[in-house]
């Protein structure tokens, strides 16, 4: 096995960077880097120093078992909770993020897993929801759906038959697609998803794994929370296991199978990879 | 889901099954009755297949309150032939124009998913704040006196709406309150106001305060009103569907916008029409053109629907009524918007009790606040408007109005009893609702 100490940060020395080196080496460099995250909620310690690289135009997975930490760390990046310390770091630069107003500033969209769409709306209308363009005072609708239909086109949605239907007439996956695309008409430069595929069937999942892969394509990086490992393999590039409320193993996927993620996920510590002679992933 | 989380609310565009995706190329069944007719069909042929289609499956929109009220019609011209003549049709409307306007008030916060109790007696200490302004001894001019009465009940919206946005009383326990508190604020200001002889009853003195209701359009007028009308809807549509076009998009098919526009021109002529013949009593007297009123009602109406349909303030109390958190990390200002609403409710509620006090003559401490809030309520929700928030229009209100002015005018006509007519008001809106129920059942069944 060939794991060089500087990819693995296990709970005991988590104040370490995690993969640092190996990220430089890539051509987008690291977009989003967060050092030594500390939240608390009263006594509970939800998050107790996490370190995470977050590399441009590449999918990072980020795995964990219920209560380790997943979504209240995209909720302290997405501007949700402030942390108690640590440090953000945003294309090289500190930054901080005290509300949701100043992560979309930065070009950091987050896709709930409620999606946050209105069902009565239609596609564009949900689309444009609070930036609305308007010409003396009143709505220019052709502009919006122009665009709407534009940037839909561009993340190769072509399953819904009009951009006027409304989000509560829509399949799961095409609701994904319409809070992603809604996302990146934001011009963000990484889109976090909470579990997308939690609630979809296989055809719907494959429609979302596919639209992950564009939106890398497009350069655009996707920080993807996920419970199932079938999926993460699909599409991501690198993996980061979170255990306890600090990273537990983290790298690119290759260095990882199913079962050593699995392994990482339950008990917190690496094992050596069994990818060498192992073909589930 | 979101549709999951929130199983009390009904919605009418449930999608049938979510498993599979509708094929790009053809439009399946299926596929067809998710879209409302509009948006699926590019030609006329395509839009009553689609449209049918619907109907079919529950989704009917107005249709059944529409041949509900064909059908009062018809029983109540079969018990008095009087009923469809000129001048009971005409004061059918003027009857209808409280209803209406209170309905165009409630439909604001019903759009919110809340809702506004006190309105009937906001309107009424409206109305005598608007008399008492233009009678002796201050004789203001109307429009002082009428600017006056609705800056009273904006303020009282306003005042309404921000116990709702920042102290969080449900708008239900705070209106609850305001319908108690208003009458008591109507009584206190008619018995003062009506001075000594008047026994807590405001003559309206002015004469054009008079005439909102009682004066006519001269018959050229109510013809010239008639065609501006419809040339402006007309262009609109036809601008519109041009524009789209031209950007590529999908605009509705030709015929169908002629269609549309020679439907509204026909209930247009035959307003006019009717308003516009003598329905004097005496034949020394004639009594003919279109009431001011009615043209206070469609301007009503189609400010209000242009604010909700093609501003950013109509779309974010849509947005909030279907789904309040998303509204909120959109970064819409939840509690702007809303008290914006409660003050538009206000605003409308005082022109509806001008109106009223205009029908009436004058204005007193007997207005019964309680059952008009109660009508105004119906008249949305028959008309489709949802109580749960995020579904409903103006023309809702508009059409419930009208059912109940309908129902109230013809069994007065009749003769029948009050106790006769509270109840069978209940048993229409009983109907209306179970209507909708039950076909918004069909659909999710299916």
């Amino acid at each position: 096995m060939s794991l060089s100490p500087g990819n693995t940060a296990w709970p005991a020395n988590a104040g370490q960077a995690v993969g640092s080196e190996d990220i430089a080496s890539d051509a987008g460099g690291v977009l989003l880097s967060i050092a030594r995250l500390v939240k608390r909620f009263g006594a509970v310690e939800a998050l107790s120093g996490v370190d995470l690289e977050v590399p441009a135009g590449q999918v990072t997975a980020l795995i964990g078992d219920n209560g380790a930490g997943k979504s209240t760390l995209i909720k302290t990046v997405s501007g949700i909770w402030e942390p108690d310390a640590g440090q953000i770091r945003w294309a090289g630069e500190p930054v901080r993020i005290r509300s949701p107003k100043d992560a979309s500033a930065l070009g950091i969209a987050t896709v709930y897993q409620d999606l946050a769409l209105c069902d009565n709306l239609d596609i564009v209308q949900n689309m444009f929801l609070g930036r609305e363009y308007t010409e003396y005072r009143l709505l220019d609708e052709t502009k919006m759906e122009r665009e709407a239909k534009a940037t839909l086109s561009d993340l190769s949605v072509t399953t819904v038959r009009s951009i006027r239907q409304a989000v509560g007439s829509l399949s799961g996956g095409q609701r994904q697609a319409v809070a992603v695309a809604r996302a990146v008409m934001q011009n963000a430069r990484l889109v976090i998803m909470d579990e997308p595929t939690a609630a979809l069937g296989v055809a719907q999942t494959a429609m979302v794994l596919e639209l992950i892969r564009t939106l890398r394509s497009r350069g655009i990086a996707v920080l993807l929370i996920s419970h199932n490992l079938n999926d993460v393999f699909a599409v991501a590039d690198r993996l980061a296991v979170l255990y306890l409320g600090r990273i537990a193993a983290a790298g690119p996927v290759s260095e990882f199978d199913t079962q050593s993620a699995v392994y990482a996920i339950t008990t917190g510590t690496r094992r050596e990879s069994s990818a060498e002679h192992s073909e589930t992933a | 889901m979101a549709s999951t989380s929130r199983p009390a609310r009904p919605t009418t565009d449930e999608p049938s099954g979510r498993g599979s995706e509708p094929p790009l190329s053809t439009v399946s069944d299926e596929a067809a009755l998710r879209l409302s007719p509009e948006v699926a069909a590019e030609s006329l042929r395509d839009y009553l297949r689609a449209w049918l289609l619907r109907i079919r499956n529950g989704d009917s929109g107005m249709l059944p309150v529409l041949g509900g009220l064909i059908l009062i019609v018809i029983i109540f011209q079969s018990q008095k032939s009087v009923f469809l003549s000129a001048a009971n049709l005409t004061n059918l409307l003027v009857q209808g124009a409280t209803f209406m306007l209170l309905g165009m008030a409630e439909v604001f916060v019903l759009l919110l998913g809340e809702i506004d109790l006190s309105i009937g007696y906001v309107g009424a200490v409206g109305a005598v704040v608007t008399v008492a302004t233009a009678a002796p001894p201050g004789n203001h001019p109307w429009w002082i006196a009428i600017l006056a009465g609705l800056v009273v009940t904006s303020a009282i919206g306003l005042l309404q709406g921000a116990l709702v946005t920042r102290l969080r009383v449900p708008s239900f326990v705070v209106t609850l309150a305001g319908l108690l508190g208003w009458e008591g604020m109507l009584v206190f200001l008619a018995n003062r106001e009506g001075g000594k002889n008047g026994g807590g009853t405001l003559r309206i003195t002015n004469t054009i305060l008079n005439d909102l209701v009682n004066g006519n359009l001269s018959v050229a007028a109510g013809w010239i009103a008639l065609i501006v009308a419809v040339a402006g809807f007309a262009v609109f549509h036809l601008i519109r569907d041009r524009q789209r076009r031209a950007h590529g998009l999908v605009a509705p098919p030709p015929a169908l916008t002629a269609i549309r526009i020679l439907i509204v021109a026909a209930a247009g002529f035959a307003l006019v029409a009717v308003c516009n013949t003598n329905r004097g009593v005496l034949a020394s007297h004639p009594l003919r053109g279109v009431p001011w009123v009615v043209l206070i009602i469609i301007g009503t109406f189609g400010a209000w629907t242009l604010l909700l349909g093609r501003t950013r303030f109509g779309r974010y109390v849509y947005a909030i009524g279907g789904n309040a958190e998303a509204a909120r990390r959109a970064g819409i200002n939840l509690n702007r918007i809303r008290l914006a609403a409660f003050t538009l409710t206000g605003l409308t509620a005082g022109l509806a009790g001008i109106i009223e006090a205009s029908r009436l003559g004058s204005i007193s401490s007997d207005v019964d606040g309680g059952q008009l809030v109660l009508y105004a309520v119906a008249a949305a929700v028959i008309g489709g408007t949802s109580l749960f928030g995020g579904r409903g229009k103006m023309l809702h209100a508009v059409v419930g109005g009208l059912v109940i002015a309908t129902i109230y005018n013809g069994m007065g006509l009749i003769g029948l009893s009050a106790s006769s007519q509270y109840m069978v008001t209940a048993l229409v809106l009983l109907a209306a609702a179970t209507v909708d129920a039950l076909a918004r059942r069909s659909v999710t069944r299916s």
